[in-house]
């Protein structure tokens, strides 16, 4: 049974969301709060974010620049750089362990071989002065002990395994030497060494040309099915989301506005923002119009309006909005919204 | 690689020529007579300097001797003193010292200096962090002299050259460059701690020991161990101070007394030998660039 741990005091509290949340969930996100102490003040990045992902399910998490989806996931990951972030709230369980209390050696035995994350960049996010082989039989030696020629063939596997033509050859070969798709394809294989059950992917394709996106989101997808792991998706590009995704979660300052299944968010999003977001889609059909935009910018982090902080750029704001936060509501059993309207919004559409 | 190499040697050829050229030059130009208290109290017969100056070919013009001078030296031959001792008897004694001290500065440099910068690098403004910041400041500020007469008064002039009688000494030498390395270890490591690779080789799982022991130090390490080379190169020249507070008697001493005494070509052959070094010594930091940084390629 879960706890959430509450920062600020130190104890554990029985969560009321407990009841909601799916025992069986692989890996869950309750109340998470993370704050950045910095010079300028505190900007309070997660406010409460709640998600979850099963095994063999893909979860994208969607949201504009800034809005904690990466934070989420470092925080998950154990890898947020304190100070200046700090967990402050909520917490965080993999197959019903909590992990925010964990001790630093537990953490760390579940980083990698529980959940395991592949990041935007590869070019940084691999040690450009270690061969790539090196760097994915490393942990097959310290993780799993295995000798250096066994754990040379396990990687070169792994190379094989993400589509890396001449493996074998390559293994000697430095991250600059391999082409952006390529290096996130040994981003990915390096993530997969100690055959983790969740993986999350921090915009897996951002930072790769339009053809070799669709090639690297077919091979994780791939991948996932395979595996049956969960699959945390962090995302801005909607076309990615609606081809893989079994469920989404929007993000907004720092909280989780909308989430369901992936589909009936396309068909009958429940949320303005999650409306913005869709409209602001090029379609082809609309060739030649001005292209929608969501007017204004998400809020600065150290001064979060009150009320719902998506209010100043909502087309549906009222006098509620700017008083008093909206909480989210179960729209079935597996669709929540935090809106004062999403009644009158799914209504119409 | 090769071809870089070799180009690199190439050029070794006219920056030799001409530093030795401009020491010949400089040592003989100086307007004092080399024979001048060479023989007691009284002045040199006429015959005995006559006799010297046809030796050491003192009376062609500077430009024949030169040319005659490096004739001899590509034979190996690297001339005699006044008195007819082989210089190159001279280096031999003195060379093997200045190298022993050398390796024990560079050791002591590194060692002391890598361990400060990192434990401050991964602890920025922390009390160790300060303490190593004031320590630097003041070694830094210090002249060598003043370091060097302070040991002397604790420990003693060394008694022999072995590598632990030197170990005092080689602290001395060693503490300017020492400071300079802990910043600059400070620096990359407190620079590369928040890198990306770094983040991720903590995701993998990999403990705290590794993490920072091999992916943060290994990229953190490239530009301090260029600088070590090249301090390794400087070191190798020989200490004049250092040398002379320990009455050690290397490479340093022998150039300084013989500049002194006017013995042209003993100054001539050891500047030229330590240009030569110092040369080798940058050819060998670049290529260790390429070795250390893979992304670095040399055509």
């Amino acid at each position: 049974m879960s706890t959430v741990y509450d920062g600020e005091s130190g104890e554990f509290v029985p969560p009321q969301e407990i009841a909601a949340a799916q025992d069986e969930s692989l890996l869950q996100v309750l109340g998470l709060q993370v704050e950045f102490r910095t010079r300028d003040g505190v900007a309070k990045v997660l406010n409460g974010v709640s998600y979850h992902v099963n095994a063999g399910e893909t979860l994208a998490v969607l949201g504009e620049s800034g809005s904690g989806k990466s934070v989420t996931a470092q925080a998950i990951m154990g890898i947020l750089d304190t100070p200046p972030a700090f967990v402050t709230g909520g917490s965080v369980t993999f197959k019903g362990e909590e992990l925010l209390t964990a001790s630093a050696e537990r953490r760390r035995m579940v980083r990698g071989e529980g959940i395991a994350m592949i990041f935007q960049d590869a070019l940084s996010a691999l040690n450009p002065v270690f061969t790539v082989g090196f760097q994915i039989a490393e942990q097959l030696r310290l993780r799993r002990g295995m000798g250096k020629a066994q754990a040379r063939a396990a990687a070169i596997e792994l190379l094989e395994q993400v589509r890396i033509p001449h493996a074998a050859g390559r293994f000697g070969d430095y991250p600059h030497q391999f082409s952006g798709g390529m290096r996130q394809r040994v981003m990915i294989a390096m993530a997969l060494a100690l055959d983790p059950e969740v993986l999350i992917a921090d915009e897996p394709t951002t930072a790769l040309d339009v053809t070799v996106q669709a090639q690297i989101m077919d091979l994780l997808a791939e991948i996932q099915r395979e595996r049956a792991m969960g699959l945390v998706l962090i995302t801005h590009d909607l076309g990615v989301v609606a081809e893989v995704a079994d469920r989404i979660a929007v993000m907004y300052a720092g909280r989780i506005v909308e989430s369901g299944g992936a589909r009936e968010i396309y068909r009958r999003p429940g949320h303005p923002y999650t409306v913005a977001l869709l409209e602001s889609l090029p379609r082809l059909d609309l060739k030649g119009q001005q292209l929608n935009t969501i007017k204004g910018l998400p809020p600065s982090l150290t001064d979060i309006p009150p009320g719902c902080p998506f209010h100043p750029r909502c087309r549906l704001a009222q006098d509620i909005c700017r008083r008093q936060v909206p909480e989210p509501v179960p729209l079935d059993a597996a669709r929540s919204s935090a809106c004062h309207f999403t009644g009158e919004l799914m209504d119409r559409v | 690689m090769g071809r870089y190499v070799l180009r690199r040697l190439l050029q070794l050829i006219p920056v030799f020529l001409g530093t030795t050229f401009i020491i010949y030059t400089l040592v003989w130009a100086i307007p004092v007579d080399p024979f001048a208290g060479k023989c007691g109290q009284r002045p040199c017969p006429p015959a005995y300097v006559a006799a010297m100056r046809a030796k050491f070919n003192l009376d062609d013009n500077l430009f024949v001797q030169y040319v005659k001078y490096l004739g001899r030296l590509f034979t190996g031959d690297f001339g005699q003193t006044f008195s007819g001792t082989d210089v190159s008897t001279l280096i031999a004694n003195a060379y093997p010292i200045t190298v022993r001290l050398a390796v024990v500065a560079l050791v002591i440099e590194a060692l002391v200096g890598m361990t400060a910068g990192v434990l401050t690098g991964l602890r920025k403004n922390g009390f160790a962090d300060n303490l190593v910041l004031v320590a630097t400041l003041m070694l830094i500020s210090l002249p060598v002299f003043v370091t060097g007469y302070i040991l002397r008064g604790l420990f003693g002039t060394p008694r022999g050259t072995s590598f632990v009688d030197l170990i005092v000494p080689g602290i001395v030498l060693g503490s300017l460059s020492m400071a300079y390395v802990s910043r600059l270890t400070r620096t990359s490591i407190a620079e590369n701690r928040r890198a990306d690779f770094v983040r991720t080789a903590i995701a993998k799982g990999l403990p705290t020991s590794r993490v920072v022991g091999v992916h943060l130090l290994r990229n953190s390490v490239i530009p301090v161990i260029t600088f070590l080379g090249t301090d390794l190169g400087a070191l190798m020249g020989g200490a004049i101070v250092t040398e002379g507070v320990f009455n050690i008697r290397g490479i340093g001493g022998l150039v300084f007394t013989n500049i002194q005494q006017q013995q042209g070509v003993v100054v001539t052959g050891v500047v030229t030998l330590l240009v030569l070094v110092y040369l080798v010594m940058s050819l060998v930091v670049d290529l260790l660039y390429a070795v250390l940084d893979p992304r670095i390629r040399y055509e």
